[in-house]
Parts: C-alpha cells; sequence; structure tokens
C-alpha cells in the first residue's frame, strides 16, 4: 500500500528533524575558514590557516599516523578472532552458542565507561608486570581496540554467515571436504564480502573510539580523536574545525558512493 | 556433528576469541569488581557513599533525568524520520536515508564539536540572533543540561530509527487498507491504527536510547563544560582526578547491574531478530 504516505504535517517535521542532524555537520564549515586563533565566527576574511595547522604542526600528522596504525592492527586483529568464532558456531553448531555469542557480544552491551575502567584496571596491571603492552602504550591501545569492537566484527560475519546456503556445505561435506577446506574453500568465499564490511567498519570504530582511549593513555599514545579532546577540552582550537570538515568530507563522500550505488541497483 | 560434546574444529575456532575476552575482558572486570569492595578499605563502604552521598546521589538523580529526556526527545524525532524514510515517496526516502546516515558515521567528537561551534556564546546562534537585534546578551545554551540533551538526542537519534523502521516495515499493509476500508481518516489511522501496531517498536528504541545514554561520556563532559556531570563522567573524575579508584569501580558495577536488567526487559519484550532487520 505504498499509497500511504506521510502528510503535509508529517513531512514538515521531518523536515525539521533533518536540519537538526545535519545543523552541527554545516556549523563546523564557516567556523574552520576563520583567520582567528580563538575559535570565534566569520567575520568576512577567509583563511586556510586552520588547514595550514594540520599540516604544519607534527602533533595532528603523529596522532593520524598513531591512529591509522592502531586501527589496521586492531580491526585486523578483530577481523580474524571473529571469522574464526563465527566460523566455529556455524559449521559446528555448538551447546551453548547462544551463551557464548552473548558472552563475546558483551563490550557492546555494557556501558563504555565500564569496558572504560575495566581495561584500564588491565593495562595498569601489564604495566605494572613490566609488560610492553600496557598503559598509554601503543600495543595496549590495540589491545583495548580489539576488545571493544570484535562484537561489531562478530555481528556482521554471523549475519553473512546467516545467509550462505547450508546446502552448498553439505555437498563439499558429501564429497568429502575437510573442516579446513569447507572453511576456506566454500564458506569463506561466500561472505568475502561481509568480511571485508566487518574489517572496514572495526577500521572506522577504532579509527573513532575515544571513550575507552581516554582511560588507557595519557602523553605518548595519542590518536586522532585524544588530540581533538584535548583542543576541545582545554581552549578550544578552530584546527579542531579543519580537521573536521576533512572529517566530514570523507565520510559524506563514502556515504554518497555507497548509497547512490545501492539505490541505482535496487531500482534498475 | 552433534556427537561430540564439543567437536575439536569447534574447540579450535571458538577458542582464540573466548580465551582472549576471557583474558583481556572477563578477569580484569572481576578485578574492577574486587576494587569495589577493597579501595581503600574491605568492606560495602563505596556502595555506602553510592546510597548516602548527596552529591554521587545527585549525579545519579542528574543523569536518569537527563536520559529520560534524551530518550523522549530522540524517539519522537526518531519516529518522524523514520515514517518518511519508509513511507515516504522515493525522493523522500533517499532524503531521509541521507540524513540518518550521514551523522551516524561521523565521530561523537566531531558532533560534540559542531555543537559547540553552533551553540556556544561566541557561536553561530548566538551571533544571529544579535546581528538581528533580538538578543543583547547571549543566550546560555551549552555549559549546562540543555547543550547535553541537544548533543545526546543528536547523537542517539540514528540509533533509534532503525528499531523503529523496523517495526513499519513489518506492518502488514492491509491492515492499514482495512484500517481506510472502514472509513478512517488519515491522522485517524496514523494514531489509533499505525503507532499502536509499531509500538514495540518504540518501547525497543526507547530502552536502547535509554541505556546508551546512561553510559555516555563524550557528548556530557563537552557540552556540559564540567557543570552537568553525568554518571561515567563522575567514574573518570573519581579514576584519574581525586584518585577514588573504589568509588569509580562501584560506580561503575551499579550502571553495570542497572544496564542488565533493562537489557533483560528489552530482550524479553523485543524478539532479538527484530532489532537487527
Amino acid at each position: 500500500m505504498r499509497g500511504y504516505r506521510p502528510g503535509p504535517v508529517a513531512l514538515f517535521v521531518a523536515l525539521l528533524v533533518a536540519v537538526f542532524l545535519l545543523m552541527p555537520l554545516l556549523a563546523v564549515v564557516p567556523v574552520s575558514f576563520t583567520p582567528s586563533r580563538m575559535l570565534s565566527m566569520p567575520t568576512g576574511a577567509l583563511s586556510l590557516r586552520h588547514y595550514r595547522t594540520l599540516i604544519e604542526d607534527p602533533r595532528w600528522l603523529d596522532s593520524i599516523l598513531f591512529s591509522l596504525r592502531v586501527g589496521i592492527f586492531s580491526s585486523t586483529l578483530a577481523t580474524l578472532f571473529a571469522l574464526a568464532f563465527s566460523l566455529g558456531i556455524w559449521m559446528f553448531r555448538p551447546r551453548f552458542a547462544a551463551v557464548l555469542v552473548g558472552f563475546v557480544l558483551l563490550p557492546m552491551i555494557v556501558p563504555p565507561v565500564v569496558s572504560a575502567i575495566t581495561l584500564y584496571f588491565l593495562l595498569t596491571t601489564l604495566s605494572g608486570l613490566g609488560s610492553a603492552v600496557g598503559y598509554d602504550t601503543w600495543p595496549g591501545v590495540v589491545l583495548a581496540h580489539t576488545v571493544v569492537i570484535v562484537p561489531f566484527a562478530v555481528v556482521l560475519i554471523l549475519v553473512s554467515l546467516a545467509q550462505v546456503d547450508r546446502r552448498i556445505d553439505l555437498a563439499a561435506r558429501g564429497l568429502g571436504a575437510s573442516t579446513w577446506e569447507r572453511a576456506t574453500k566454500i564458506i569463506i568465499p561466500n561472505i568475502k564480502f561481509g568480511i571485508a564490511t566487518a574489517w572496514l567498519l572495526s577500521f572506522v570504530l577504532s579509527w573513532e573510539e575515544i571513550g575507552i582511549t581516554l582511560f588507557i593513555t595519557s602523553v605518548n599514545a595519542i590518536t586522532l580523536p585524544r588530540l581533538m579532546w584535548m583542543g576541545l577540552r582545554d581552549n578550544i582550537d578552530p584546527a579542531i574545525a579543519a580537521i573536521s570538515v576533512i572529517l566530514i568530507l570523507i565520510t559524506v563522500t563514502v556515504l554518497t558512493v555507497r548509497i547512490v550505488y545501492r539505490w541505482a541497483r535496487g531500482l534498475a | 556433528m552433534r556427537s561430540h560434546f564439543i567437536h575439536p574444529g569447534a574447540a579450535l575456532l571458538l577458542a582464540p576469541l573466548l580465551a582472549f575476552l576471557g583474558l583481556a575482558y572477563g578477569i580484569p572486570f572481576l578485578g574492577v569488581v574486587k576494587w569495589s569492595f577493597t579501595l581503600p578499605e574491605l568492606g560495602l563502604g563505596q556502595y555506602g557513599t553510592l546510597l548516602t552521598d548527596p552529591l554521587v546521589q545527585s549525579v545519579f538523580v542528574r543523569t536518569f533525568r537527563i536520559c529520560a529526556l534524551v530518550t523522549l526527545a530522540s524517539v519522537t524525532a526518531a519516529y518522524v524520520i523514520a515514517y518518511v524514510w519508509v513511507r515516504g515517496t522515493t525522493g523522500q526516502r533517499l532524503a531521509a536515508e541521507y540524513c540518518i546516515l550521514v551523522p551516524f558515521w561521523i565521530s561523537v567528537l566531531t558532533r560534540a564539536f559542531g555543537w559547540v561551534a553552533l551553540l556556544s556564546n561566541q557561536g553561530l546562534i548566538n551571533t544571529w540572533l544579535r546581528a538581528i537585534g533580538i538578543l543583547d546578551e547571549p543566550l546560555m545554551l551549552v555549559r549546562n543540561e540543555f547543550g547535553v540533551i541537544v548533543g545526546m538526542a543528536h547523537f542517539l537519534i540514528p540509533f533509534a530509527v532503525f528499531p523503529i523502521a523496523s517495526a513499519m516495515r513489518n506492518l502488514d499493509e492491509r491492515v492499514l487498507l482495512a484500517a481506510r476500508g472502514m472509513g478512517g481518516g488519515r491522522a485517524r489511522i496514523f494514531w489509533s491504527v499505525f503507532v499502536p501496531m509499531t509500538m514495540p517498536g518504540i518501547i525497543g528504541a526507547a530502552l536502547i536510547v535509554f541505556v546508551f545514554a546512561l553510559g555516555f561520556f563524550v557528548t556530557p563532559s563537552i557540552l556540559g563544560g564540567g557543570r552537568s556531570v553525568m554518571v561515567a563522567e563522575l567514574v573518570y573524575l573519581r579514576i584519574f582526578q581525586s584518585p577514588d579508584w573504589g568509588l569509580g569501580a562501584a560506580i561503575s558495577i551499579t550502571l553495570v547491574v542497572i544496564v542488565g536488567l533493562l537489557s533483560t526487559a528489552l530482550y524479553r519484550y523485543l524478539r532479538p531478530a527484530q532489532m537487527v532487520g
């Protein structure tokens, strides 16, 4: 019944909500072009100084490289863990599967601040043992990020496994394929897009993570969000507006490509 | 395959993640539980503080009040935009999808900063209002509860949209046809058929938003400016500023218990399958 469309009142209220959703994203654009050293509003003069700061101040570049390294390591780890676990659940349907899945999803459900204090406990304990994986180190950040992003990777891989036709696997098994062959030659090729999506989502989550990172880093391990946080808390540094505009542009571009692609395919 | 209690292949595949999370998350969590009972001395002292200290209690009360208002605002806004996303014309649906997904993928810090740029004393809204001559003094829009609620609702609307949209999609079209056939006008159909039948989505969205909001940290500390501290920020302050790890741990454990109870309610109320779709 496609005839049941939103009326003018609903459309008007939805428009207000849409403006509310997009407004803060648009607001950073004029701020990023102001010439002033402090957060200020555009007065007519335009300047690229905040964009220049991003290139000239090594702290920004360092934190971007740091975030990239952490993101690549932690999303790869999380995807591998999640892939093995999900294959185990799908291929063997173990007893208590629901309990096992529930357990690995915990870091997603537990409030971030509780995960943060838990990981703070872990990393300070490891630091006390003299381990290189400890508080305020990059392997420590990788470890913590892996814990909090792995549930998302598990969900995505389980969802793509649910769409695999079990009869293909049954046929392979009937023809004498070993567990290893079934996994690598039959199942993984069928979910490779799901795996790639899981890696990408994990990377984005790690790249943006701040709630946990704040608890486990102080001066050495500075991710990009951590640096933005420091600029936001202390004195509002307009370079944040410039980096925000760049991050928003990247997101909008990727999403536009994806949405247009999906709609074009769906409507074709 | 079910003949083994646990197949060796299954063990090999399942063990790495279970062991990793057990060691890196499960055991440290028990360590935090231990902190809450042992720091600074053995006993239930920190939980006693939780129940009696007026400061801690006021933070809990404020957190619940903010979460309730944020839930109300987010679910209402999400319902409207989900309605257009599910039932609109092609163009409207595309526009709605865009407005939901773009903020969803943008980091919490960028969004909080966007609100600072809009709402602060030298922000866009105050500048415009003064330029037009409506205001002499800047309106206090941020570094208070208002700013926190606006920022959190903005963050949580997309999360509320997904369960609501899913409930709207699952609605049997024939029910609406029948309602119209029996002479219902559009407002009547909306309020007495459409809204009640999507109620599971509304309640699911409300619980998700409320649970998320309880543990919120970044948006309140930036937009609240230290004036309207919520529970999660209190934990941060107890860990890093006053070092009082025992109280920080006790607050965290209390938060887990509350979220656990609410999540159980959510799970009972909604079939989990509905949440994903």
